[in-house]
């Protein structure tokens, strides 16, 4: 074989980069990556595992003052992004593999960012019903009882 | 590469070393493209998923009595219906290939049925798909004559109506269920092709032109209205005044409910103008003097339960919630990104994620736990019923023997009839319960009550002198 000359070997591995980050940054445009980014609700509608939500959430009480990221995500910029990749990270997983349980589940992480934020708006009202945690595991829930308020069964 | 140049390596050591650089990044970038390659190509089939690929391949329409022909077109659904040919079973209900005799595991149902072809022949219950087959080996029809009634909901059968009514569905139904069981059976059309070859399939609960669900059942269409009538809604005509979720019940409830064969005319009737519950479609049959046969060991009058699964669901918590049939029996499911409802009908405890947790958040152990007890409460209490009523059996069966005659036996024998067509009511409704858990054990204590009234009575019942002298 012959021996590749320093300034060849960086041309290669420039064009083999580059490929990359062009492939790369396609696919993230084409899976519309920067939505993610934003509080659009059609974001979440991405890939359409929650179309059910979505559809549900449009008829629901909440739907003139609420979307998706202000009950399902923390609002302080640092946990609002760590929680953020963590979700995009499983969703992306489970979307990908498609090995994940249905109807979709909250997860516990998830369940006690969604009562903080029950009581974001709403705490002024409830205080006197819910002293102490509200988020423990086996404390009773806002949505245990208001399930429908953001988003209904589906049928 | 800094590095490199300070260290002084012969430059065969050098070459080599450059090479296996090369390779590794051709490698990692090779590796690296590939799977961001098969991602895109994934993000792609998801999107493609998302694209509603509809397609109508072969025109379907109201004489289109075979399902494959709209499988060709719904082809997902098609494939949930076929599947009913799988055996499926749960605690209650179902059985394998050939589903034992139900006598097998409740004996006093041979005396329950005694006299009647139900005491000949009766199985558990098998999918969808053999509803027509297995009606035309049950030893009830093989054995006893029965009427072209039983094909109003054993098959695809409103072309054949509509072909004997020559265009009246109404007329045609009335016409065949009048005829012996074979000969409608074996009713040919013009070009000599059989009129029935399918069990109950798409057309008889989707329109043809548009697919929405429809109700073509005739003894449904008059009995909905006649049920109407008494709640006060005049002239309900249910495919054009229920709503899409109404529908997904009713389609069920063209068959699965409590009928009659009236008359001499056989006509498939549902007994709804007293209302839904137990004693109101008593009433109707004793306003009418309705008797299905004569109980072979007591003479009692007695009326045979169908399976009246819309009648006690109705009764229920989940019909008074607004659940339909199909929201538990052919739950949403999807598929790709299309939403669609499985047609694969079967026992929600078999599918209980999509069928229950869409509304009950709970673990699936968590929820048949919850319709283990109701079912085994209701079982329980059936089986109380049923050793009651067999009790009473004995009780007018020794009364009989000892001379007493149905004059003296009339008030036990009343109480036979009350006391069995409640029980039947309960044990050939197919949830054991489940569908309205209150209402069965109601049912059921009015059973038990009336047996041992009935128990009494002929215990009680005067025998003449000469018996008694013995």
């Amino acid at each position: 074989m012959r021996v590749l000359s320093a300034r060849k070997l960086v041309a290669l591995v420039a064009i083999a980069l580059g490929t990359g980050l062009g492939v790369g940054l396609f696919t993230f445009t084409y899976a519309r990556g920067l939505s993610y980014f934003s509080t659009d609700p059609r974001a979440c509608i991405n890939c359409h595992i929650m179309n059910d939500e979505y559809d549900s959430w449009g008829k629901s009480s909440h739907h003139a003052t609420a979307r998706c990221v202000d009950c399902h995500l923390p609002h302080d910029t640092i946990p609002k992004y760590i929680a953020k990749a963590e979700n995009g990270y499983w969703h992306s997983r489970g979307f990908t593999f498609q090995d994940f349980h249905e109807p979709i589940q909250i997860k516990p992480k998830n369940s006690r960012i969604l009562q903080n934020n029950c009581l974001k708006c709403h705490g002024d009202l409830v205080h006197d019903i819910v002293k102490g945690s509200t988020t423990d595991v086996t404390s009773v829930t806002c949505v245990h009882c208001h399930a429908s308020v953001g988003h209904g069964p589906t049928r | 590469m800094a590095e490199e140049q300070k260290e002084s390596k012969p430059p065969g050591e050098s070459k080599k070393r450059r090479t296996t650089m090369f390779l590794v990044l051709v490698v990692i970038t090779a590796a690296v493209s590939a799977l961001v390659t098969a991602l895109l190509v994934n993000i792609f089939e998801r999107k493609q998923e998302a694209k509603n690929p509809y397609l109508r391949v072969v025109d379907v329409t109201e004489d289109t009595v075979d399902s494959a022909m709209w499988g060709s077109n719904w082809p997902r659904e098609f494939d949930g219906y076929k599947q009913t040919v799988q055996a499926s079973s749960t605690n209650f209900g179902g059985g394998d290939a050939h589903p034992a005799e139900k006598a097998e595991k409740e004996p006093w149902l041979t005396r329950m049925f005694a006299g009647y072809a139900f005491a000949i022949d009766y199985r558990d219950r098998r999918g969808h798909a053999y509803m027509l087959f297995d009606q035309e080996h049950t030893r009830r029809v093989t054995e006893k004559p029965q009427p072209g009634a039983c094909l109003h909901c054993h098959a695809s059968i409103i072309p054949a109506y509509r072909f004997v009514g020559k265009g009246d569905v109404m007329k045609g139904f009335e016409e065949v269920c009048a005829m012996p069981y074979q000969k409608a059976h074996d009713l040919l059309d013009d070009k000599g092709n059989k009129l029935i070859s399918h069990p109950v399939g798409c057309v008889d609960c989707h329109d043809a032109k548009t697919m929405e669900l429809r109700v073509t059942r005739p003894g449904f269409l008059v009995g909905i209205k006649a049920i109407k009538e008494h709640q006060g809604t005049k002239d309900y005509d249910v495919n054009r005044d229920a709503t899409r979720q109404e529908m997904r019940s009713f389609v069920c409830g063209q068959c699965h409910v409590e009928y009659y064969f009236k008359g001499d005319g056989k006509t498939v009737t549902y007994p709804w103008s007293n209302g839904l519950k137990v004693e109101e479609i008593e009433k109707y049959y004793d306003d009418m003097g309705f008797t299905d046969w004569k109980h072979k060991e007591t003479g009692a009058p007695v009326l045979k339960a169908q399976h009246p699964e819309f009648e006690m669901w109705n009764q229920g918590i989940h019909a008074r919630s607004g659940v339909s049939c199909a929201d538990c029996h052919m739950p949403y499911k999807r598929e790709g990104a299309l939403k669609i409802s499985d047609h694969w009908v079967r026992s929600p405890l078999l599918n209980k994620s999509r069928a229950c947790q869409q509304c009950h958040h709970y673990p699936e152990e968590e929820i048949q736990a919850r319709a283990d007890l109701i079912q085994q409460r209701t079982h329980t209490l059936m089986r109380r019923s049923a050793a009651a009523l067999v009790d009473m059996l004995d009780s007018i069966n020794d009364a009989r023997k000892a001379g007493a005659g149905d004059e003296q036996l009339k008030a036990a024998l009343a109480f036979h009839r009350k006391a069995q067509w409640r029980l039947d009511f309960v044990a050939a409704e197919n949830s054991m319960g489940f569908h309205a858990p209150q209402e069965a054990a109601r049912i059921l204590a009015e059973a038990v009550d009336y047996a041992r009234q009935g128990q009494i009575s002929a215990k009680a019942a005067p025998r003449p002198a000469t018996q008694l002298g013995k």
